[in-house]
């Protein structure tokens, strides 16, 4: 075993302890399903109400969805290949696919950034309809969790290129992981309950 | 998390490779569904629910990580409760919501 591998070793007691965090990580996980279920039906019964103004035909934009969905699709991959490269205890690949997937993740809020500017100057804001306001409740509190998604891989990339693989690190990148990748779900939702039917 | 081999992590490349493919086609179809025009308003909504949900599971499986063998019973439990929960809710709200309205209109 090498050494960088060497400091990741646990012992089985170590094992149960970071097996339960992960555990008490998927409940916040799970929790965080029903707050994003709440807001899809929030929208759902909202849709409808456009008070005359601007409907999802009006505001979307397919290309843009679709490259945003692709963005976030490509970073689940990257965020995958940084951890097989933990798992191979290999720290400069690790820092350089985690980067990868920062980028990837940031063109994706720039986007949707540009998205929400756009909408607002042309008095499509949150404050238009009740479509709208549940628009840019339930997309906004996913770019919330993306953006925050940001900061913990800047933090762990710290962690990484500080601290190195050892076995508390390699545990918290690997809830990072399971956050990344739920969020890529949650977005798999919203273009098909937002935008695709939106933009029939 | 395997303690015989001290490292907490385990991963190939491989699941995240097929995720992604698949992943891709899913989403690619919907898209060109919207994009084209390409079935009635009805259909193309139910065809676009069926490839969500069958993304979600390729999500679940292929990153993730999610099947029956090495996931903790926990887990799994716990995401069949949010599962039951986000139904009953979802459900719930929507027939509610529109019944309500059906009754307010006529």
């Amino acid at each position: 075993m090498t050494a960088a591998a060497d400091a990741m070793t646990v012992t089985p007691q170590d094992a149960q302890k970071y097996e339960e965090k992960e555990f008490g990580f998927w409940l916040y996980l799970m929790s965080d399903a029903i707050i994003f279920a709440c807001l899809f039906a929030t929208y759902l019964v909202m849709v409808g109400n456009a008070a005359g103004g601007p409907t999802g035909k009006d505001v979307f934009s397919l290309e843009r969805a679709a490259a945003e969905t692709a963005l976030l699709l490509f970073s689940s991959t990257t965020f995958g290949v940084a951890a097989v490269a933990l798992s191979q205890a290999d720290r400069p690949k690790v820092l350089l696919w985690l980067a990868v997937t920062f980028a990837l993740g940031a063109g994706f809020i720039v986007l949707e950034f540009g998205e929400f500017a756009g909408m607002i100057a042309e008095g499509a804001g949150p404050d238009r309809s009740g479509f709208l306001s549940a628009f840019f409740t339930l997309v906004g509190t996913h770019g919330l969790h993306v953006s925050v998604g940001l900061l913990w891989i800047l933090v762990m990339m710290g962690q990484v290129l500080f601290k190195g693989l050892t076995a508390p690190v390699a545990s918290r990148v690997m809830r990072l992981g399971l956050f990344w990748h739920f969020l890529d779900i949650i977005w798999v939702v919203i273009f098909s309950v937002v935008y695709l039917p939106g933009l029939l | 998390m395997d303690a015989t081999s001290g490292i907490p992590v385990e991963r190939t490349l491989k699941p995240y490779l097929i995720g992604i493919v698949l992943a891709l086609i899913l989403t690619a179809i919907p898209f060109g569904i919207v994009a084209f025009g390409a079935m009635e308003r009805q259909t193309a909504l139910i065809v676009i629910a069926v490839f969500a949900v069958i993304q979600i599971l390729v999500h679940l499986h292929f990153f993730l990580h999610i099947d029956f063998r090495s996931t903790p019973r926990e887990n799994l439990i716990a995401l069949a409760f949010a599962c039951v929960l986000i139904f009953i809710m979802v459900g719930g709200s929507l027939w509610i919501m529109f019944d309500l309205y059906h009754r307010m209109m006529v």
